[in-house]
């Protein structure tokens, strides 16, 4: 079954990233002429996938925690799986907003002349610190299973052996002082997920502007958001490709991550649910134009079928009712996942296609000088090769990286 | 003859009020313009001065018109209410900029340096009247068999030639109105104001009490947008 689902991944993630690269095309040849966003909508669907690839990436790392840091053993198992998932999460979500730039050659200048009074200048620091405490801790975290793989035939081995970097000492003493190691980073890393995570949420809270992002809630929202889809991604990953399939000890991996990802996605709900009720009972019309457009407006659907239904009552009916089979959770963790990407796209557009000055709509005409906006097919395509590209590195890195070892943490 | 122009005339006047406060250091002017919406006829004039003063490109809008209509036949009205940046006092995409790229000038105009501006587009959701555009590289003879000298010709905004290129800014840029900075410097009044042809359009330095801007923001039908906002805007209408 999960074989098959395998192959099947294989296939989804390199037709995207063929048929993706028409977008990647696109968006190096015609600029941001091809796409739909502007003046009015400055951000679109890439901005979306940003947000969405980055809360992935933060809620994986901050479930690893859980392994690295507070040494849950039953959750062992797929440490390094989360580990890697957020690191090629994370460069999706990089390569997303980098290209989303209207100068991208210029996006040295976020390190080198940063505005530390913009929360966007924060994100260039913190999201390299992340990038490389990611990396050491992954590092750590397969240093002992890469000097194992080290003596292997063929390109793995020799892969192995040189990530080791000559460190292969695969003595319980040597794989214990690793594991120290790891609970410092890990220790660093949770405040830091916590830090960038909340911080792309103050991003948008802060601006006065869009009193639909213009919330404290909106960083909480953004966390608790990552952890429910980063969580959900992890446990289909788990089902998947983690070690020691269809053992009893497999099941009971991704039935304990299964109902981690319930309760994060029950309070996710509990959470929107204020925002919305909150904001539409005062009806005062600025704040409440935006959320009547996520309700009621042209996109009704994304919300109460994309998300509500397939995203959220399915699963939470899957996971509440089927909890304890491994095919019903991993169902459910794919279904949170992959339509998380609604959840960010309804914070991001509706705040922007709403009139700031009444009259605005009709006052000039232009390209970008509209209040509707669906992403053009060149935003589409793009999206999709990144979502490829994430698929990709991490089917690469999991046939040539030991991120599972069946035998040896049973 | 040139007395009674100098009387009657408020362009003339506010040409005299920009000569003498640009005798002044550059942080005790205080540029602020003045709109009155009930000598607006709507003929968008000033959109289109300003269009072609600062060679915008499709897309790119420094000061659309903005109509609105109002009551029921047959007592009906219609609003005019032309809106340029408000160079706010305290302008909300200024400390957004992740790159310091934008930033409020001793003289009080909001500008942006088009050379360091990555494009993110930050600073266009932090504005609460959407004075800043992006400029996404389109051209009007787009699809058509050749591009025309016109859109080459460079444009002087902050002073400086921008000749249009594919990927060089602006392209690229955030955009918005500066208040003709390049004009003003030269003693000149921003287009929009030397367009309108109702002279519904005022512009000066509120810093001298003489000024026609002075007089003018100192009635009780002068008034701000969005003053909950906090944004202390330099734009004044007339209702």
């Amino acid at each position: 079954m999960s074989k098959t689902l395998q192959r099947a991944a294989w296939a989804i993630a390199i037709i995207g990233f063929v048929v993706g690269l028409v977008g990647f095309y696109q968006r190096l040849t015609l600029g941001h002429t091809a796409t739909n966003y502007g003046s009015y909508v400055p951000w679109g669907l890439w901005v979306a996938a940003y947000i969405y690839f980055i809360g992935l990436s933060a809620g994986a790392f901050l479930l690893s925690a859980l392994v690295y840091v507070f040494r849950v053993k039953l959750l062992k198992p797929v440490g390094k799986l989360a580990l890697f998932t957020a690191l090629v999460t994370l460069a999706a979500a990089m390569f997303s907003i980098w290209m989303d730039l209207g100068h991208p050659e210029r996006a040295w200048e976020l390190i080198f002349r940063t505005n530390f009074g913009s929360m966007m200048g924060w994100m260039a620091w913190l999201y390299s610190a992340y990038f490389l405490l990611l990396v050491v801790e992954l590092w750590f975290a397969m240093r002992a299973d890469m000097a194992a793989c080290a003596g292997e035939a063929g390109f793995r081995g020799k892969l192995c052996n040189f990530l080791t970097f000559g460190q292969k000492d695969t003595s319980d003493a040597s794989v214990e002082r690793d594991m120290n190691i790891l609970r410092i980073l890990g220790s660093i890393g949770v405040p830091l997920a916590v830090a960038f995570h909340g911080g792309v949420g103050a991003l948008f809270g802060v601006v006065g502007a869009r009193p639909y992002w213009n919330s404290g809630l909106t960083p909480i929202t953004f966390l608790v958001g990552a952890l429910a889809s980063g969580g959900a991604l992890l446990v289909f990953i788990a089902a998947i490709w983690g070690p020691n399939r269809g053992t009893e000890q497999h099941k009971k991996l991704v039935v304990f991550l299964g109902q981690i990802v319930l309760g994060l996605l029950l309070f996710d709900l509990l959470l929107e649910w204020a925002e919305y009720s909150i904001n539409l009972y005062t009806s005062i019309p600025s704040h409440a134009a935006s959320l009547r457009l996520v309700l009621f407006g042209q996109y009704w659907w994304v919300f109460w079928i994309v998300h509500l239904l397939i995203g959220s009552v399915i699963p939470v009916l899957l996971l509440a009712f089927s909890g304890k089979n491994v095919t019903a959770v991993a169902t459910a963790g794919a279904l949170i996942a992959v339509t998380f990407i609604s959840v960010r796209l309804n914070i991001v557009i509706p705040a922007l296609a709403v009139e700031e000055l009444e009259g605005l709509k009709h006052a000039f005409s232009g390209p970008g000088l509209s209040f509707d906006y669906f992403p053009s097919t060149a935003e589409w395509l793009f999206f999709i090769w990144t979502v490829s590209l994430a698929g990709l590195l991490f089917l690469i890195g999991y046939s040539l990286l030991p991120l599972v070892t069946p035998q040896k943490e049973a | 003859m040139s007395n009674i122009l100098e009387k009657e005339s408020a362009l003339v006047r506010m040409q005299a009020d920009i000569k003498k406060a640009l005798q002044k250091p550059e942080d005790q002017r205080r540029w602020v313009m003045v709109i009155d919406t009930r000598k607006c006829v709507g003929c968008h004039a000033c959109t289109v001065s300003c269009v072609a003063e600062n060679k915008l490109p499709p897309g790119v809008v420094y000061r659309p018109v903005l109509e609105h209509e109002f009551g029921t036949f047959p007592n009906v009205g219609k609003r005019f209410m032309p809106r340029p940046c408000m160079q706010c006092d305290n302008p909300p995409c200024v400390p957004v900029c992740p790159v310091n790229a934008t930033w409020k000038r001793p003289d009080g105009i909001v500008a942006i340096d088009y050379e360091e501006c990555i494009g993110c587009r930050y600073c266009i959701t932090a504005c609460p009247y959407s004075a800043r555009t992006f400029d996404m590289g389109h051209t009007y003879s787009q699809g058509t068999p050749q591009q025309m000298q016109y859109e080459l010709e460079p444009n002087f905004e902050y002073g400086q030639e921008w000749p249009r290129e594919e990927g060089v800014s602006p392209e690229g840029n955030v955009r918005k109105c500066h208040f003709c900075l390049h004009r003003l410097n030269e003693g000149e009044l921003p287009a929009c104001v030397t367009t309108c042809i109702g002279t519904a359009n005022y512009f000066g330095d509120a810093n001298d009490p003489d000024s026609l801007v002075a007089e003018l923001i100192a009635s009780p039908n002068a008034i701000r947008l969005k003053e909950e906002m906090g944004t202390n805007p330099k734009v004044y209408y007339l209702v």
